[in-house]
């Protein structure tokens, strides 16, 4: 098929994608035009039923938790799957650290630690300000990561220990379940906030869902971390070894 | 409020028109995945500005921390790949 052709053939397609385009734009509804009940219910029981101030982290890891334990479980098993396939079986190779800037690893070791901080906070407050396990578990693992990029690959490997990783994926994703249980064996539904009604605003208003973030912040920082490692074992320590 | 937030808006949505067709438009890997981040980056500013800063936190260490990394590593090792059959 020649470029003319293409292009002929294109044109019609990208008119059509462009009126349905404009067209369905014209039908949404304005900003802030919500009409489902949820969301005004949540908005106004949130805080007083289960003393969070932050309605999404109240929602996603307490009210809806059963729906995140699921995407839990999605994470955990394509990271299993990607360990399975770039499985190393090579002995890791002795590398020397590429990095040769004194500014760059003076500053970016600070940003490390910066990066780690960051992250626990948006785990343990996830309930008050913006923030849950989610991002806090994927900010710590970013921070880990760049040890890898200010300090080089032999810095790195010890976050990238799979030895020490495993167990936190599975201890964070067997521990969000165990969350649940626990208000089961208490003759209360799955996930049910257990001792929920601290002063809310403090470190200590979520109750189990505190526990929950928690959980979920350690296996997406392993599991991030698992997929880190394993890329770079994969990609970048051969590429190292012919060099 | 709302008087104050519209311009904010308008240039926050006028970021992301611009760098969305960059990204595209960007043909190397490597330029690609920057112009993303960037993209990305302008994205959190738009959650940010229409109230949504956990969305924009997922959204943040996402696109500018997880995502880059696992395809800068992967666009390494092609280049290194490419560079060794250059020399054969």
């Amino acid at each position: 098929m020649t470029r003319r052709v293409r292009i002929w053939i294109f044109l019609p397609a990208l008119a059509g994608l462009a009126a349905l385009l404009v067209w369905g734009y014209l039908g949404i509804p304005g900003f802030g035009d919500y009409h489902g009940p949820y969301g005004f219910v949540l908005d106004r029981l949130a805080t007083p039923l289960r003393h969070m101030d932050n309605v999404v982290n109240a929602t996603t890891y307490d009210i809806r938790g059963f729906d995140t334990l699921g995407e839990e479980f999605i994470l955990f098993a394509a990271v299993i799957g990607v360990v399975m396939l770039l499985r190393d079986t090579d002995e890791k190779p002795e590398m020397r650290d590429e990095v040769e800037s004194d500014l760059v690893r003076v500053f970016g070791t600070l940003a490390v630690g910066g990066a780690i901080l960051v992250g626990l906070w948006l785990v343990a407050f996830g309930f008050v300000t913006p923030g849950g396990g989610f991002q806090g578990g994927v900010a710590i693992a970013g921070g880990a990561a760049l040890v890898y990029l200010v300090a080089g690959y032999r810095a790195f490997a010890a976050f990238g220990d799979e030895q020490v990783l495993d167990p936190i994926k599975g201890v964070g994703a067997g521990g969000y379940v165990v969350i649940g249980l626990a208000a089961l064996v208490s003759g209360l539904p799955y996930l049910t906030n257990l001792f929920s009604g601290g002063a809310v605003g403090t470190v200590w208003s979520g109750g189990s869902a505190g526990f929950v973030n928690w959980a979920a912040g350690m296996e997406v920082a392993a599991a991030n971390l698992i997929l880190y490692a394993e890329f770079l074992n994969q990609y970048i320590v051969p590429i190292a070894r012919r060099s | 409020m709302i008087a104050t937030l519209v311009p904010l808006q308008s240039v926050a949505l006028a970021l992301v028109a611009l760098l969305a067709p960059a990204v595209v438009l960007a043909r190397d890997p490597l330029r690609m995945i920057i112009v993303n981040g960037l993209y990305g980056l302008v994205l959190v500013l738009l959650f940010v500005i229409y109230g949504a800063p956990d969305v924009s936190l997922s959204m943040l260490v996402v696109s500018t921390v997880a995502y880059p990394f696992i395809v800068l590593i992967a666009i390494a090792r092609v280049r290194a790949r490419r560079g060794e059959k250059e020399d054969e």
